[in-house]
């Protein structure tokens, strides 16, 4: 591997956004024909740098050069030309276009006025969705498309694209199991064809089963490159975060209380079919299962979203109706929904607006707002939860993801619930705040609040709860108390039966 | 997206005049003052001030509903037909007045009027969660035509009694400015300081947001159109006192100039932002450039022509001070 042939050497880049400088001096080499990890914290500088290569940033400083040859990558459209790709973290789509147009889009052929090849284009979109192992009619549209065949299709549009540097911004993040192995049985048939890619991932297992070096990146700065196999997990973390981290998780020790939700043969058709479950105070339910088996849609209807059919939820003891979220609030729930862009913040709005938006009785006892009691209200937070600022009037996009989630779990935790429903509260958010983030449910169960913890992470679910259901394809299959949990079992009731009949 | 822009916890805090000064409507102030100078230099009589309150009673009716229009962007949505909603319930007015209903009774029957109008808005874009921008367009040419069935092509003369709303003066400022102005500052304050106003912000900003912090979105929404309705209806009042006669074409196009007084001042065309003192402002504005404009002689086609640069440039103002202020 180290005489083997340099795609890409890059020196000396550096990013400034306002002023602020975002990547100081990264030199990275990438070899032909290797699957190379860039990991660190969000924040870190992968998700710039990449993007310098791909030519949607041009770099301050710093060359890059691909083959020996130096080389400018001034547009997405010249990456395209010189053979890179990129795969966005966040599916980038047309989606009045068809899945087979959207694999093909930025292919160059013919003038302006020559036809459109579409038996061709049908054919190769066909073609590599097949190869991808995703059944979907690539004539459908996009809208409509989960995130995850959305992803495929990303991936499909890369392969599609032919191109020698393939970039994947944390691509597995919203695929199953299975579509991860596919993916990166792919990565690897790409890369013995003599191709590089970049991936980017949070999880160091898929680090570690995938690539071959990595590079690790922190506060914009390189910091090492290393051979995948040469570099222990704890050491990754270290450099990663800069600093030990003593107890990367913790079982929490509360006492667990008397009934605070309890659920009965909850339906609603097409999403869940009879779910019941108890949750007391105090203790932390798990709620584990694939995306898409049906989890989030019991948390919206609970919360009065998208209200369930038929069944009985009983809150405190009381039967409950819960039609409309305000209903669910005025009874003591709370939820941090999973979409934190398009269903948590009020992007624009000053931060303080958007800690205080669930309290408005509180801000306001007469109608009016105080400025004195929101800033307080607001102040509090900050401190209590240690949201990084630089001041409550800044529009809350300015502040990195896991400050942003901490803001909406500071807006709900304001409304003093009884029961707290929590939506992969930790997605795309770095090890760092994790911690915080796994720290602060864990008191706030000491506190005697029920949580209700959703969570793809399996590490995460085995070491902070208490008990965990598993819902696959709707229903509930299995509940697991904590000293039974483990990989295997949850994974194994997670599974739609369809995919381990034997 | 969350770590394109890795420092952004670190950037400082912006100071205090970089927050005044980029504000849409010092814009829009920093336009006013350059158009009253601008005037007077033109023609000296123009820096009289009971002239440019005589001229704002033109555009008084129009001002205070596009305030009510202002908050109805920010919530996220639209609504083109309150200036055909003038006309309809004007002509409700005169009409059912002219037929021996007694005036404070045609009053209410007139403003009724003005709140089913609203109320249909209402239905269709909220209720039905149709884009409000096509249903209004339909009900603005709808209330236009039912306008023209009531009135035909003739006037409808309003009682004596009733005429002269803009002679009414106090305080020497004519009585249709004053009501602009308490409009005004009472729904600057319900925008600004209330819980009700700081949900139209937040329902404008993330609809979805809004709903998962148990904001009900639709009950203020349905609000809005119906308090754009009523309003609607008493400027409509306002203008058949102001002419003393009614007729189906009455503010015929204005409701263009309600969304440039909106735009103008800095309100954002997709919602979760402005403000009432910018359209309060940009409602000046305009008085004064059109005035101005009149004063020196310009003709009416550059008149039209300078509007629109205007509405151009304020656009371009606004997009380029929320991307900057963005990021």
């Amino acid at each position: 591997m180290v005489d083997a042939p340099k795609l890409i050497e890059a020196r000396g880049i550096s990013k400034q956004f306002g002023g602020v400088e975002v990547l100081s001096d990264i030199d990275l080499d990438l070899h032909a024909g290797e699957i190379h990890a860039l990991i660190g914290e969000n924040g870190a500088g992968k998700s710039t740098f990449v993007k310098i290569l791909a030519g949607v940033h041009t770099p301050t400083r710093g060359s890059i050069k691909m083959n020996g040859d130096a080389v400018n990558v001034t547009s997405p459209i010249a990456a395209q030309e010189l053979g890179i790709a990129l795969i966005h973290q966040e599916p980038v789509s047309f989606p009045d276009l068809s899945v087979a147009e959207n694999i093909v889009m930025g292919r160059k052929g013919g003038g302006l006025l020559s036809r459109v090849p579409w038996a061709t284009i049908i054919a190769d979109a066909r073609r590599y969705m097949d190869m991808l192992g995703v059944s979907i009619d690539v004539t459908r549209p996009m809208h409509g498309l989960s995130i995850a065949n959305q992803q495929m299709v990303e991936i499909a549009r890369a392969l599609a694209s032919d191109s020698r540097l393939i970039i994947m911004d944390e691509p597995t993040a919203p695929l199953t199991p299975r579509e991860v192995d596919t993916l990166f049985a792919i990565a690897r048939q790409l890369r013995d064809e003599g191709r590089t890619i970049i991936f980017i991932s949070h999880r160091l297992e898929e680090v570690r089963m995938l690539c071959d070096r990595l590079t690790i990146f922190r506060d914009g700065s390189h910091i090492a490159t290393q051979t995948v196999a040469s570099i222990p997990e704890d050491e990754i973390i270290r450099l990663m975060i800069g600093r030990e981290l003593k107890k990367y998780m913790r079982k929490h020790t509360a006492s667990i209380g008397e009934t605070a939700l309890e659920v009965s043969g909850l339906t609603l058709p097409g999403a869940f079919e009879d779910i019941s479950f108890t949750l007391r105070k105090g203790e932390i339910m798990g709620l584990g299962g694939l995306v898409g088996a049906g989890r989030t849609d019991v948390a919206r209807a609970l919360f009065g979203i998208e209200p369930a059919k038929s069944g009985k939820i009983k809150v405190g003891g009381r039967d409950a109706k819960i039609q409309r979220p305000p209903d669910a609030i005025d009874l003591g729930l709370a939820f941090v929904p999973e979409d934190r862009a398009g269903h948590g913040i009020f992007g624009t709005l000053p931060v303080e607006h958007n800690i205080t938006a669930a309290i408005p009785g509180k801000i306001a006892p007469s109608g009016v707002i105080s400025r004195a009691l929101e800033r307080g209200f607001s102040r509090k937070s900050v401190d209590d939860l240690s949201i990084r600022l630089a001041s409550l009037n800044q529009p809350i996009v300015e502040l990195s993801g896991g400050n942003q989630q901490k803001a909406i779990l500071a807006r709900w935790l304001l409304t003093e619930p009884e029961v707290l429903i929590l939506d992969e509260p930790t997605r795309g958010i770095d090890i760092g705040v994790k911690a915080e983030f796994y720290d602060m449910i864990g008191d706030l169960a000491e506190a005697g609040r029920a949580i209700l913890l959703i969570s793809s992470e399996l590490p995460e679910l085995l070491s902070l709860c208490d008990r965990i259901l598993v819902m696959a394809e709707g229903r509930i299959t299995a509940e697991i108390p904590r000293d039974e949990a483990n990989q295997e079992k949850v994974m194994q009731a997670a599974v739609p039966r369809s995919g381990i009949a034997a | 997206m969350t770590d394109t822009t890795p420092t952004r916890e670190m950037a400082p805090a912006r100071p205090t005049w970089h927050v005044v000064l980029v504000r849409p409507e010092t814009m829009t102030l920093l336009l006013i003052i350059i158009g009253l100078v601008g005037a007077s230099i033109l023609s000296p009589f123009f820096l009289d001030a009971s002239y440019i309150m005589r001229s704002f009673t033109l555009t008084a009716e129009m001002s205070i509903v596009a305030l009510v229009l202002t908050m109805v962007i920010i919530s996220g949505e639209i609504d083109l037909s309150p200036a055909a909603n003038m006309a309809l319930s004007a002509c409700v007015f005169a009409w059912v007045q002219d037929a021996g209903v007694a005036l404070p009774l045609a009053v209410i029957v007139g403003l009724l009027a003005g709140l089913a109008m609203g109320a249909l808005n209402a239905f269709m874009s909220i209720r039905m969660q149709l884009p409000s921008i096509i249903v209004t367009i339909g009900t603005l040419i709808f209330f236009r035509g039912l306008a023209q069935i009531i009135a035909g092509d003739r006037s409808i003369r309003v009682p004596e009694s009733f005429v002269g709303i803009n002679a009414v003066m106090v305080f020497g400022v004519p009585l249709p400015v004053v009501i602009f102005v308490l409009c005004a500052i009472v729904l600057g304050l319900v925008l600004g300081t209330t819980v009700i106003g700081r949900q139209i912000y937040q329902i404008g900003t993330n609809q979805q947001a809004a709903l998962h912090a148990g904001i009900n979105a639709k009950r203020i929404k349905v609000g809005l159109f119906l308090l754009l309705g009523v309003v609607s209806a008493a400027a409509g009042m306002m203008a058949a006192s102001r002419l003393g006669s009614v007729r189906y074409d009455l503010v015929l196009g204005g409701e263009l100039q309600m969304v440039l007084m909106a735009m103008l001042g800095g309100t954002y065309i997709f919602g979760g932002r402005g403000t009432i003192l910018g359209t309060f402002l940009a409602a000046w504005l305009l008085v004064i450039v059109s005035t101005g404009m009149t004063v020196a002689n310009l003709l009416p086609a550059i008149q039209l022509t300078v509007l629109g640069i205007l509405l151009i440039v304020a656009i371009i103002a606004t997009n380029f001070i929320y991307a900057r202020t963005q990021r």
